[in-house]
């Protein structure tokens, strides 16, 4: 019986990049940063309440899970922003709506009441997008 | 988006610009009750609207981001001492006790056990990374060495 997920990969453009977002704006947490060989690099980042959760920053790049036709079809779907990736929690929407505006995350939809949760649509650094929740 | 889009939106404002100062002066020893006065507020109000949007207090919040850095600071290869003091403790004792109540274990053990990890990494990095990655990273690795 499944009971719970420990890992989850986001597809990112550049790991560098996508580090600044997820820790420095996010506030996640490095799980592991550790080169795996000269072209690769194993990057987990955790939410701050949730350490047991390491989020992937896969780069996207030929050689590793892609090929370079492959690879260079999902970049261009990921600037593109064709995929949303999943929801994050937070203490108070609003809070945390106007910390990561202030640190220049791009919004697609502030906080709005809807019947799920209150919801906010930003995206990342490459152009994936993720909500964020407040349930009430 | 930049006037009234929802309910309080200027307050929100005022104290999430408290909260991003903790972030960036969390070493110094920055006088709570002025980021209150800085962002409008009595002392009191402030302290309710804060925990209110981050679920602590200010004070609270500072000893978090403290021992954050420190836990990064330790797994980078810096000594206890160093680090104690880099993150604003100003007293090692002081900071091996909040350390150990926050984290679990002795600030000493933490950077112990993260050389521990690195070392393992650099000997072996893919027993590190569950199969569904790792086997993708094995098969580039050996076509990279051929």
């Amino acid at each position: 019986m499944i009971s719970r997920l420990s890992h989850v990969s986001i597809f990112v453009l550049n790991q560098e990049s996508a580090y600044e977002f997820y820790v420095d704006k996010l506030g996640f947490r490095v799980h592991t940063d550790a080169p795996m060989g000269p072209d690769a690099r194993w990057l987990t980042v955790t939410p701050p309440d949730q350490p047991d959760l390491e989020i992937s920053l896969m780069q996207i790049a030929p050689g590793m899970m892609f090929t370079d036709e492959s690879a260079e079809a999902m970049k261009k779907l990921v600037q593109a922003g064709t995929f949303g990736f999943g929801v994050f929690e937070c203490v108070d929407i609003y809070a945390t709506y106007e910390e990561l505006k202030a640190k220049g995350v791009e919004f697609k939809k502030p906080p709005t009441k809807e019947f799920y949760a209150i919801e906010a649509l930003f995206r990342d650094d490459s152009g994936n997008w993720f909500s964020l929740g407040q349930k009430e | 988006m930049d006037t009234e889009d929802y309910p309080r939106a200027y307050i929100y404002r005022q104290v999430v610009r408290a909260k991003l100062f903790i972030d960036e002066r969390f070493a110094e020893d920055i006088d709570l009750a002025g980021i209150a006065g800085e962002a409008y507020y009595s002392r009191h109000h402030f302290l309710r609207l804060f925990k209110s949007m981050f679920g602590t207090t200010p004070q609270q919040y500072r000893g978090r981001v403290r021992i954050e850095r420190a836990k990064r600071l330790l797994a980078a290869g810096w000594g206890v001492t160093e680090a104690c003091f880099e993150v604003g403790f100003e007293s090692p004792s002081t900071f091996s006790s909040t350390f150990r109540r926050v984290v679990g274990v002795a600030p000493s053990r933490y950077a112990r056990d993260a050389a521990l990890r690195d070392e393992s990494i650099a000997r072996e990095p893919l027993v590190h990374v569950p199969g569904c990655f790792s086997a993708k990273l094995a098969v580039a690795q050996k076509s990279n060495s051929e």
